[in-house]
């Protein structure tokens, strides 16, 4: 039954077109909130792709309705020949060793009463990996992402911020996924950690050859991470394109105003940036 | 019990377990955990052998010894009206107390838990149908259900417990309905359900586990209701006549009052005892779930910095003032300690010899990642360290006075109108109950001691000047009905609203999104040029520290590692915890190159997996 | 506001309505043969049958109820199987009898946990740990227990107050102080342990909140601090656990009544339980439902003036 996919489609990974993402009211006369209005969006494999946004402009929302987790009303995701949108919940089990995630706050997105070896191994014993076989890879799987063998036998709350998202990268990295999306994974990281797990994430990238959807409201992260990058304003992705000229020179003017608004990191340019940015702010 | 076990797997199991075996010491560790402990299995194990125990039959009357007083030969409690041995009854009667309580806490727990589990994972009608209906059961006073219920059932008490059990699920249902919302948004749910895991492996293994340590607690509490409810029932005449009971034991002694007074403290002691033993199981059950989550978690700041703690050390302020002497600086830190008690007595220092200096009108910014120190050095200036934090060392000026050796009463007045604060969160740092306009005339009211008119006058200009569009709508608006950028404006409003010489913002416009950064930035330089305010700024973000500071000093782990001029600090760093923090930083970093076609590496996309999946791995493994 | 109010009291009504309908069937289907018990053993099969029709029993479940339902509606319970005593009349004599007991028993519990828990929460020391003990000693005697030994102490053994009866307040003010301060005294202190220390611990969580610290920060004084942020914030959680209180001392009055022989409605159901009598007991049920899911419904409004966010939801 198996058959490859055909050189012209490996091009792409993931083809996410015109999803809408709306959430009924809350009260009698609020309206429902469209928090997805018809967003497109690929990804090939081995890519990364940078989905960067203010909050509630549905960067976020659009990394979840992949994942299954946002209730898509309209639009189709594509992964490989399969369409996502509308796969109940045993047919998106399936999909457990395709696609995986690392969620933004690493206090909240590992179960505080698991042993670290027992929320690795749950993904795979879930995917009916024999036990000891699991054991196995989650050793492995510590090394891949810098940790100890013996972590396994703690709890999340032994470990610092970055220790605990590197626990979560190798939770995603369990099942072998083509795609990972990451949601703000870095965001929540101090300064010198975050620079580390992000070179985690890219030299994992380089090895195993993994795509990345990776969501962040820093430019500076995305830019440094991504291939492409998409930037995404009220629920729509304004601007689509190679990292270097979304984020080095962007076309749309709320990309322009996202780029000046962050503060760079030394006295000179940054007076010019802001210059800049007052000056644009009047047009 | 009802709670289903996540049998399916051992190892899961096992890990749920580990942990848990930690609150059990904890709860044996803590007396009134391990005392409840023991009186509830003392007091089952004599109801269990009363028979063997008592030393008369309950029953027997003996018309010669009415009344006896204890101590009496062979009666050691004495006996009742009818000549009953008092031990006998008492010990005799806590079976049916105990069938009694366990009928309650069993029954309410299968459907508070069943149905609470259900309505919570699950939403849709029937979490509507089952919140109505417990809504329904909450609104019945449960005694006078149950004494109305007599006429139907009779004395039959195992049937009126059950009833009881119907009556208090409601309690349980709604606790395991809202701990399963809540459990059901967390991560890492959401990361289980993206790992394949089924709902029914979601609900064993995620949900059940967060929720049962509350469920024990409130089963304990239940118990206790349970057996007063019953010996109340009871006491009231609606027992069962056949057997002995305590409730019955007391009416007994109520009527025989007047002739027999101490009859009445048997059973209440034994009920006292039994009821108390679970209220304090369960509050320590409580207690070692709180602790084991509070692991790493800093504690929560309280309201009072208790003056008791602050121990200066002496002569260690005199020996070193160089700052004061050359009289210029508005603030002066020397030498600050802050640390926090820990349980073995030693005290954890958080801020270690810090120094630094403020001028009039200068702007400095103090940064360092996580836990060095920053925030808590802030709150020392401010006087507003949580109650267990100690100003273990050190010393403060502020103008030249000293800020620590001052009374709280004159601290107070500094507050806003000489020293301002601006803190990270915007939302949890209003009141929701009040609108934004009270709570920025109340400071100024107490502060200035402006009139209404005035200070309401002066609260819609600052809201015009840190940009909010509609300054009267925003004046009446609830915390909830602004938005996180408008938020942190209005304590911009409130901070500067008594005009403050120094402003302490701690981390300003972490919270924010990065445009709306730009525009508090942009309202902070001006509010600073304007007035000439000095500032402390604590960040972590040196694109901040470029924007806004003309001085810097960088922190870790409670000590300053290097401090400059701004300028010169980025120009030149010298301390290379400083030149790694600047080396991480991202920005103006070159971009990522595109992705080349030889460079994905090609693998093959499989729609059916029909590989047993341990091949699958093997292969995929050596990628 | 006015959307609000109509949605409660709609859903209060609502909830009457099933609670009648819940407790007609269980105390009508499941009572056996009503008219043999009324009529003793004595009767022959003619005249239960006749007394069966007389009372309507004859009739199905359902009709009995909607004519039960019907009357209700127009203020009348019916009358008493065994007195003949229309029950409405019966059940308003007492009604205030037991109204004036437990709402004074409410209101001093409000004002001494308030006060005991923000001092505990604030102050700490001995008041604190005075709050803590009663939390657990308090909860764990009876009150009935504690009512009885008041009675030991301060009518027996020191005749302070009268052990027993109940005095109209119309007829001697302080009679009626005297008559119910025991009475009151139980059931206040067995409700102080259970609020206290629950206002005491949502105290503490506000003061933890960072609102407070930015409130000090601007010079607040630590009075208005409490006595208007905290208090206001810490009151939802307080206004829930005393309407519990109020629903327990409201089915409380049963065995507080019986030990006082204070002719209230908790009384007048045991009594009527202990005869078969139906009528009254599903009046005393109804009235007291009545009370609570009014009282609950003032408490959901006074909820949405202290916080606003549960205004607008």
């Amino acid at each position: 039954m198996s058959h490859a996919v055909s050189e012209s489609l490996s091009d792409t990974l993931l083809d996410a077109r015109d999803v809408e993402v709306t959430y009924p009211s809350r009260g009698f006369r609020t309206p429902p909130f469209r928090a997805l209005k018809g967003v497109s969006l690929d990804i090939k494999p081995g890519e990364t792709v940078g989905l960067v946004g203010e909050s509630g402009s549905g960067k976020t929302t659009l990394g979840r309705a992949i994942l299954g987790l946002a209730p898509v009303s309209s639009g189709s995701i594509r992964y490989g020949d399969r369409e996502l949108v509308g796969l109940d919940r045993a047919a998106r089990r399936g999909l457990a060793h395709e696609i995986q995630v690392v969620f933004q706050d690493p206090y909240t997105s590992l179960n505080p009463a698991m042993l670290v070896a027992d929320v690795l191994s749950e993904p795979l014993v879930a995917q009916g990996v024999a036990k000891s076989e699991a054991a196995d890879r989650v050793e492995m799987l510590l090394g891949q992402v810098g940790l100890p063998a013996d972590a396994g036998r703690r709890l999340p709350r032994e470990f610092s911020g970055g220790q605990r998202q590197r626990i979560a990268i190798a939770r995603a990295l369990a099942l072998e996924p083509r795609l990972i999306v990451c949601d703000e994974p870095v965001s929540a990281l101090d300064l010198s950690t975050q620079a580390r797990v992000l070179d985690l994430f890219i030299e994992i990238q380089d090895r195993t050859g993994v795509a990345y959807l990776f969501v962040s409201h820093d430019l500076s992260v995305v830019r440094h991470i991504s291939h492409r990058v998409a930037v995404m304003y009220h629920g729509e992705i304004v601007e689509y394109g190679d990292c270097e000229q979304v984020t080095g020179d962007p076309r749309h003017p709320y990309t322009k105003k996202l780029l000046m608004a962050a503060p760079v990191p030394d006295p000179e340019m940054q007076r010019q940036r802001r210059v800049e940015r007052q000056r644009l702010a009047l047009l | 019990m009802s709670i289903p076990a996540p049998e399916h797997n051992p190892q899961l199991l096992a890990a749920a377990i580990a942990p848990r075996e930690g609150v059990l010491k904890k709860i044996l560790r803590d007396p009134f955990g391990s005392g409840g402990i023991v009186v509830i299995v003392v007091i089952v194990l004599l109801s269990v052998f009363a028979k063997l125990l008592a030393p008369f039959d309950p029953a027997y009357v003996d018309i010669q010894a009415t009344n006896m007083p204890p101590f009496t030969d062979g009666h050691p409690l004495g006996t009742d009206a009818s000549g009953r041995d008092v031990l006998s009854r008492l010990l005799v009667a806590g079976q049916l107390t105990l069938i009694g309580a366990a009928v309650t806490v069993v029954i309410s727990l299968v459907i508070g838990v069943v149905t609470g589990l259900v309505a919570g994972y699950f939403a849709g009608p029937f979490d509507h149908a089952a919140s109505w209906t417990a809504d329904m059961l909450m609104v019945l006073p449960s005694k006078i259900v149950l004494v109305a219920l007599f006429a139907v059932i009779g004395p039959n008490t195992v049937v009126t417990m059950a009833v009881l059990g119907v009556m208090v699920s409601p309690g349980i249902f709604r606790l395991v309905r809202s701990l399963v919302i809540g459990v059901k948004n967390e991560l890492y749910v959401d990361a289980a359900r993206v790992a394949g895991l089924s709902s029914r492996a979601i609900i064993g293994r995620h949900i059940l586990y967060t929720v049962r340590a509350p469920i024990i607690i409130q089963a304990a509490f239940i118990a206790g209701i349970a057996v007063l409810i019953q010996a109340g029932l009871e006491f009231i005449g609606l027992g069962d006549p056949s057997t002995p009971t305590w409730g019955g034991m007391l009416q007994e002694a109520f009527l025989a009052m007047y002739k027999a007074p101490w009859l009445i403290l048997w059973p209440g002691l034994m009920i006292g005892l039994f009821v108390s033993a679970f209220i304090l199981l369960g509050n320590a059950v409580r207690d070692a779930m709180e602790d084991s989550a509070k692991v790493k978690v800093p504690k929560k700041d309280r309201l009072r910095t208790s003056t008791m703690a602050v121990t200066v050390q002496p002569g260690r302020r005199a020996a070193n003032t160089p700052a004061i002497a050359s009289g210029s600086a508005l603030l002066v830190v020397d030498s600050l300690v802050v640390g926090y008690p820990l349980p073995d007595g030693e005290l954890k220092r958080v801020v270690d010899g810090v120094s630094l200096s403020v001028n009039e009108g200068e702007v400095l910014g103090l940064v360092g990642e996580s836990g060095s120190g920053k925030t808590q050095t802030a709150f020392a200036i401010l006087g507003l360290l949580p109650e267990e934090a100690q100003i273990a060392g050190g010393a403060l000026f502020f103008r030249g006075e000293d800020l620590i050796g001052m009374p709280e009463k004159a601290r107070v007045k500094l507050r806003g109108k000489s020293i301002a604060y601006i803190p990270q969160e915007p939302m949890s740092n209003l009141d929701p109950a009040f609108r934004v306009g009270f709570q920025l005339v109340e400071p100024m009211r107490a502060q200035l001691g402006l009139s209404k008119s005035e200070a309401t006058k002066q609260a819609l200009e600052l809201l015009a000047r840190v940009g909010i569009p509609d300054p009267k709508r925003t004046f009446d608006a609830y915390p909830h009905q602004i938005s996180g950028g408008m938020a942190q404006r209005v304590l911009i409003a409130g901070a500067i609203s008594c005009n403050p010489d120094l402003l302490i913002a701690d981390e300003p416009t972490t919270a924010l999104d990065v445009t709306v950064q730009a525009e508090i930035l942009d309202i902070l330089r001006g509010l600073q040029k304007e007035r000439n305010m000095a500032m402390v700024l604590v960040t972590h973000n040196f694109g901040v520290v470029a924007d806004l500071c003309d001085t810097v000093a960088v922190m870790q782990l409670g000590r300053i590692v290097e401090q400059n001029s701004t300028a010169a600090l980025f120009a030149a760093p010298v301390h290379p915890y400083t030149k790694m923090l600047l080396d991480s930083t991202l920005e103006g970093t070159p971009a990522r190159a595109p992705l080349r076609r030889a460079e994905s590496p090609v693998r093959v996309i499989t729609t059916e997996d029909d590989r047993p999946r341990e091949e699958a791995l093997n292969v995929s493994r050596s990628v | 506001m006015v959307a609000f109010i109509i949605r409660r009291v709609l859903t209060g009504l609502l909830l009457i309505v099933a609670i009648s309908f819940v407790s007609f069937v269980l105390i009508y289907s499941t009572g056996g043969d009503i008219a043999r018990h009324i009529l003793g053993p004595e009767a022959d099969n003619a005249q239960v049958a006749a007394k069966s029709a007389q009372l309507g029993l004859d009739q199905p479940l359902l009709s009995q109820y909607f004519l039960w339902f019907t009357n209700m509606l127009g203020g009348d319970f019916g009358r008493s199987w065994f007195t003949a005593e229309p029950v409405t009349a019966a059940i308003t004599s007492r009604l205030s009898v037991t109204l004036s007991v437990v709402i004074v028993s409410l209101v001093l519990v409000t004002i001494l946990s308030v006060v005991l828990g923000v001092v505990a929460a604030v102050r700490r020391g001995w008041v604190d740990r005075l709050v803590q003990i009663l939390s657990v000693v308090g909860v764990a005697l009876p009150n009935f227990w504690v009512a009885v030994v008041l009675v030991l102490m301060f009518a027996i053994a020191i005749p302070l107050f009268p052990a027993t009866g109940f005095v109209q307040p119309q007829d001697s003010v302080g009679g009626w102080l005297l008559s119910i301060a025991l009475p009151v005294t139980a059931i206040t202190i067995g409700g102080i342990a259970g609020t206290a220390q629950l206002i005491r611990g949502s105290v503490i969580d506000v003061l933890r909140q960072d609102y407070v610290r930015t409130l000090r920060s601007r010079g607040v004084p630590s009075r208005s601090i409490i006595y208007r942020h905290v208090l206001r914030n810490a009151a939802p959680p307080a206004l829930i656990v005393l309407s519990l209180q109020f629903i327990g001392m409201i089915g409380g009055a049963v065995v507080i009544e019986k030990i006082f022989a204070i002719p209230g409605l908790g009384l007048l159901a045991l009594n009527a339980t202990l005869r078969g009598d139906i009528p009254i007991v599903m009046a005393v049920v109804m009235t007291m439902a009545a009370i609570v899911v009014t009282v609950n419904l003032i408490i959901d409004l006074v909820n949405g003036w202290v916080s606003p966010k549960v205004r607008v939801q």
